[in-house]
Parts: C-alpha cells; sequence; structure tokens
C-alpha cells in the first residue's frame, strides 16, 4: 500500500505519481490521506491499479478514468468520473451534481444519494446509486444502465437516446420522450448482474424500467430535406 | 404590361418594398409551405461593418517602410506561453478553425491537416472526435472540447497539440447544433455512440460545468490529465466579448478565440444567424481592451475569427490587437467548395454557386460536407491540402506587404494607429480615425 498525503505532497504529484504507473506496475494499492475536497483528485488514470481516497472530495474525482478502481471514503463533489472510459469508481457517502456525466464505460457506485443532472449525455457508462437521484438526471442519455435504488427526481431520463433506466421508488415526472418500458427477462437479468456488481440489496423485480420513446430521433422528419 | 389603364391613366412604376424585399417573401414562402424553420451554414450573409470599411495608411515621411523582398517581416507566433509547457509555434498567424468529421468528410479532414501542415499551422478538430487521419495529417492539432463531448477521450486528449474549449461559436452565441441523420453514416454513428441515421443534438452548454468559476476547474482537471504540457484555449461566440475575455481569462485560458457572427461553417436557423451575436469588426477592440486591463495582452494570445478572406483582413485582425486569426469558410472555398465548375449540380439543388450553404444536409456536389461515397470520390485531399497551401501562403504574403508598407518588421507591430475607418460605424467598432480625421465615435475626452 502506497500512501500519499495531498495535503502535504500536492494534487500535481499525485496525478504524475498515478499517470506513471504502468499497466504491470507492482505498485497496485494506493491511499490518499488529506483529500480536504480538493479537486480532480485522480483524473486521466489508466491502469489497473486501486486509490482509496480517505475523504471527500471536490469536482470531477477519477475523471476520464480509465482500468483503475478509485473509492472515495467520503462524499463526492460535482462531475465525479465524467467522462469514465473504464474500471470503477465508488462513492461512499453522497455524489453532487453531474455524477457520471457523458461517461462511455466502467461502473459508478454511488452509496448515498446522487444529485441533479446524474448521468447526463452518458455514452455507456453504469450508475448504480443506493439511495436517490436528483432533477434532469439522464439528460440525453445516449447509452448505458443507470439503476436507482430509491426515487428519481424531476425530469428523468429528457431528450434520451438508448439508455436504460431502472429506479426501484418513485419518478417524479419524466422528461420528454422518456417512457416506462416492459421489463422483459433480459432486462431482469441485465438488472440482476447490475444490483450484484453495485452491492445493492436489492431485488429486480421491484424495478421499473425506463427509456426512450424514440419520437424525437428526427426532429420533424415529414421536412427533413428543408432543415 | 401597358403604361397606362383602359382610361388612359398612367400607372405608376411598381414598387418593390423595402421591407417586405424578395428575399423576405421568399423566407415566408417557404415557411408557409414546410412549417420549419430554414437552418443553413455559411455564417451571416447581411451586410455588416467588417474588415472593408477599414484602409491602411501606409508609411509616409514620418513612418518608414520596409523594402518588400528583402527586408524582413515575420510572420511566426507561439500559443499557449502563459501556463503550457509546450506551447503550439507557427509559421504563420491563420489557423484552421474547428470544422467536425460529420459535418466534413473524411478526405476533407485530411485536406485541411495537409494544407495547414504544410503552411506551417495548426488545423482544429470539431464535434464528433479525432479521427486518425485527421491527426497523421495534422504537424499541430487542437482538440476541441465540446459540451457534446462525442468522441471524447483521455487518449486523444493526449495525442492533441491544444485543447479548445468551445463555450460559443460566431454563427450561433448560445446554441447547440443538429447533424442530420443523412450524415450519419456508421463511421460517424460509432464515434458518436448514438444509432445510424438519427438527428444528432449538440448541446448548447456543457453537462458538468457552469459559469466561470466552474469552468476554472474544469481548465484544472483538463491540465492535470495531459500534465500541464498543452495550451487550453477558450473559444467564445462574438457576444460580450470583453466580459467573456475576463472570465475566459480569469478562469485560466492561455488562448482566447473569439468567434464572430460572419463565422459560419457550423449550421443551425438562419434567423439565428443572422440575428444573434455582433460582427467581428465589433468584437476584436473590447477583447483586446479586456487582455489590457488584466494586464495579459500578448501574454494570453488573441485568436481572431469570422469573415476573414485575404491578407488585408488577416493585417487589420492583428493591427486592431489579435495575435492570429482562423479561417474555417475561407478553407472550405480554398478546398473547391462553392465552385463554379459545380454550377449545373448547385442549380439542381436550387442554388447557385458561392450561395450554397446547405453544407448540412450532406449534398455537397463538391463532395466537401458529405458522407455520401459517391460524392467523397469528387473531393481528393492531396490537391485539396496543396490547394489550402497556397492559399495560406497567398493570405500570409498579402499581409506581409501590407506591414511591411507600414513599416512593420513583424505581423504583430501592427497597431490600431496604422489603420483609419471608412464608415462611421467602422470607426465606432474599431476605434480608429474616421478617414480625413482623427476623431472616432466614442473617442475619450471628446464630446461626441
Amino acid at each position: 500500500m502506497q500512501t500519499f498525503d495531498l495535503e502535504a505532497q500536492g494534487l500535481r504529484a499525485l496525478n504524475a505519481t498515478l499517470h506513471a504507473q504502468a499497466d504491470n506496475t507492482n505498485q497496485t494499492k494506493w491511499e490518499i490521506i488529506n483529500p480536504k475536497g480538493s479537486h480532480a483528485i485522480a483524473v486521466g488514470l489508466d491502469a489497473p491499479i486501486e486509490v482509496n481516497v480517505k475523504g471527500s472530495t471536490g469536482y470531477y474525482c477519477a475523471g476520464m478514468n480509465k482500468q483503475a478502481t478509485v473509492h472515495v471514503h467520503g462524499s463526492a463533489g460535482p462531475g465525479t468520473a465524467e467522462n469514465m472510459m473504464s474500471g470503477t469508481v465508488i462513492v461512499e457517502g453522497d455524489a453532487s451534481q453531474y455524477a457520471g456525466a457523458t461517461g462511455h464505460g466502467g461502473t459508478l457506485i454511488i452509496k448515498g444519494n446522487a444529485s441533479s443532472r446524474c448521468g447526463i449525455s452518458m455514452k455507456g457508462i453504469d450508475i448504480i446509486v443506493h439511495g436517490n437521484i436528483g432533477h434532469m438526471s439522464a439528460f440525453m442519455a445516449q447509452s448505458g444502465n443507470i439503476v436507482v435504488c430509491g426515487d428519481a427526481g424531476d425530469a428523468l431520463g429528457d431528450s434520451c437516446y438508448e439508455a436504460r433506466f431502472f429506479v426501484r421508488g418513485s419518478v417524479k415526472s419524466l422528461g420528454a420522450d422518456c417512457i416506462e418500458k416492459e421489463m422483459r427477462p433480459e432486462h431482469i437479468e441485465l438488472l440482476e448482474e447490475l444490483l450484484e456488481r453495485g452491492g445493492c440489496d436489492a431485488k429486480a423485480s421491484e424495478f421499473k424500467r425506463y427509456g426512450s420513446a424514440r419520437t424525437l430521433y428526427n426532429f420533424d422528419v415529414d421536412n427533413a430535406a428543408a432543415y | 404590361m401597358k403604361d397606362h389603364d383602359a382610361r388612359g391613366i398612367p400607372h405608376t412604376t411598381p414598387r418593390q418594398s423595402a421591407t417586405f424585399t424578395q428575399d423576405a417573401n421568399s423566407d415566408i414562402r417557404r415557411a408557409a409551405a414546410t412549417g420549419i424553420y430554414d437552418i443553413r451554414g455559411g455564417g451571416a450573409k447581411r451586410k455588416v461593418p467588417h474588415f472593408d470599411d477599414l484602409l491602411f495608411l501606409g508609411a509616409s515621411i514620418s513612418r518608414y517602410p520596409l523594402e518588400g523582398y528583402r527586408e524582413k517581416c515575420g510572420t511566426d507566433v507561439t500559443l499557449g506561453t502563459r501556463h503550457a509547457s509546450n506551447p503550439i509555434k507557427l509559421d504563420i498567424p491563420i489557423t484552421i478553425a474547428g470544422m467536425s468529421f460529420g459535418a466534413l468528410s473524411g478526405p476533407a479532414k485530411e485536406a485541411l491537416g495537409r494544407g495547414a501542415s504544410a503552411a506551417g499551422t495548426s488545423t482544429t478538430t470539431g464535434d464528433g472526435g479525432m479521427t486518425p487521419e485527421e491527426r497523421g495529417h495534422s504537424s499541430k492539432l487542437v482538440y476541441q472540447y465540446l459540451p457534446s463531448r462525442y468522441g471524447m477521450n483521455p487518449d486523444d486528449l493526449r495525442k492533441a497539440d491544444a485543447i479548445e474549449i468551445v463555450v460559443g461559436q460566431g454563427a450561433k452565441p448560445g446554441g447547440g447544433g443538429m447533424l442530420l441523420g443523412q450524415k450519419i453514416s456508421d463511421r460517424v454513428a460509432e464515434m458518436r455512440n448514438l444509432p445510424k441515421g438519427i438527428d444528432q443534438r449538440s448541446s448548447c452548454r456543457h453537462p458538468d460545468w457552469t459559469g466561470p468559476d466552474d469552468l476554472e476547474i474544469k481548465i484544472l482537471e483538463l491540465r492535470e490529465i495531459t500534465g500541464w504540457k498543452v495550451p487550453i484555449y477558450v473559444k467564445v461566440a462574438g457576444a460580450r466579448p470583453y466580459f467573456d475575455t475576463t472570465l475566459a481569462v480569469k478562469a485560466g485560458a492561455d488562448v482566447v478565440v473569439l468567434d464572430g457572427m460572419q463565422g459560419g461553417t457550423a449550421a443551425t436557423q438562419d434567423v439565428f444567424i443572422e440575428h444573434v451575436g455582433q460582427p467581428t469588426l465589433a468584437c476584436i477592440r473590447p477583447a483586446v481592451r479586456a487582455l489590457q486591463d488584466l494586464g495579459m495582452h500578448r501574454e494570453v494570445q488573441l485568436i481572431v475569427s469570422g469573415g476573414i478572406r485575404n491578407g488585408a483582413d488577416v493585417a487589420k485582425a492583428m493591427a486592431l490587437g489579435a495575435d492570429a486569426v482562423a479561417i474555417g469558410t475561407a478553407a472550405l472555398i480554398a478546398l473547391g467548395d462553392n465552385d463554379p465548375k459545380w454550377e449545373s449540380e448547385y442549380n439542381k439543388l436550387g442554388t447557385t454557386a458561392g450561395a450554397y450553404d446547405d453544407w448540412h444536409e450532406g449534398q455537397d456536389p463538391a463532395g466537401i460536407t458529405t458522407q455520401d461515397p459517391e460524392l467523397m470520390k469528387r473531393f481528393d485531399p492531396v490537391e485539396g491540402g496543396r490547394r489550402l497551401r497556397n492559399y495560406l501562403k497567398v493570405l500570409t504574403l498579402e499581409a506581409q506587404t501590407i506591414a511591411r508598407a507600414c513599416g512593420k518588421n513583424h505581423m504583430h507591430n501592427l497597431e490600431p494607429e496604422d489603420l483609419v475607418a471608412l464608415t462611421m460605424e467602422a470607426a465606432a467598432m474599431a476605434q480608429v480615425p474616421l478617414a480625413g480625421t482623427d476623431w472616432y465615435p466614442g473617442k475619450p475626452n471628446t464630446s461626441y
């Protein structure tokens, strides 16, 4: 276990050190102490390492992550795991707005609640939230999955494309072109795998599925040539 | 038509309305027929005060000219000197503006890279991500970081020579975009992670930050990911240039890219293009003043775009305080877009060479703004690159000619004092004297 004191050694040194880890590094476990809400902690990682952040983080923790597992033992600020490509990010507490924004892959697990715009413009990431998610979550979500063990706020999935949303509790309102959809066996199977991956104590049968009605895919097909 | 009626009373001359012009009436008829607004590219077409409304004074007894062809007039520019460990060094102060793969064909992007590299300057990606042929043919490539984040990934981010965070585009300050389904080929769909054939919307604002305080943190994140090596540009539309420039600098930008309303390879509603934003000429001085007020002029570089056509435009933008310019529409024309040799095909599309602006529809007869494999065959990227190189060289030579005539041994030594304006409007916007006077509207300590 490598320990890095962020307050003493600084952000640039932290990220440079983590970026220097190769695929075959033998320094696979890292502990970051004294994060104190700093921004851009462990961003742009690209190695199969495990990073434990002992405290809460500011904006964009684990942004653009590849391969690495980043575990925040606290709450996370806006844009956590934004544009993640692969790997896993776990937040023990709550996550602020834009969690998992534009993520292309990997898994984001939020043990508490996620604020507004969770999964905005997501492009393949899986987001698993043990608690609730805020308003305008999954706005323009392209692909991937969001699992919400609690409730969803206003305008879930507004203008979404092919992403899937599984919500156990209530949905305050659905956004434009987002509808409830049938839970077929393949969705139950997928959800069970996601719940297991996220360490959620919930049954797939308790969830409803939401997604795009696909009525906004072409702005006005009758006049497409005139746009 | 008879010149009098049945009673012998003369007709008055038929009179077209200055308000309901033939253009306005055709817009009304089109709207009535389709029920949808018109979308096009090409930037603002209305006449606005522009660089043509300025003149250089040249040297005289009080100024000493440099000998053309013999005395040096430097054109190099370094961008990103504020924070980046690897700033971009260009041979000429004319860059290629961002235009997406998707909007443009792969061979067209290749040609832009070939031409720009041969001329010693940079090209820029666009919405949709970075293509291998674009990276491979561009010696210096600026990677745009856009609200949609289509194709965004850290590997490409690290391959870039600079990152340009796009906040706004001159054609549509405050607006997003849409790539029509007919241009969404398998490859474009895969890069954007969306189904083939659907209209692909691009957001008008970034998904994970709001306002200048957030932007500062976003820039920090991008610098950390790229090791503080490459410059970070912030591109703003010509809306509130003083405040936008100030806030971009405050947020940590190395370079500010300022795009006026004539900038326009981006497609959007005609009403948006013509009625939102300010002319390029009106934006430069407020942006330069913002940099000067912050003590950052020349430390944070300013790139101006929107309506640059010739070396005089380049020189005028730089005399007003820009460090470099960017071209988009002019680059497409240099590649062969809107060429009269395709006139019969433009006619079939209901337009004419020079006026074709439906670049977003994918039917470009020149094979440049299309994903149609048959149309793309018409365009040769090697020849296109050669033409762009030639054009960039001519722009540079023209600008140098003017700079030497003003006695400048480097393009960056051009200054507002070298200019006069032909109209009151241009004098006010450029803050240079109306020709024949020593006054411009708004000049300090004058009563007008």
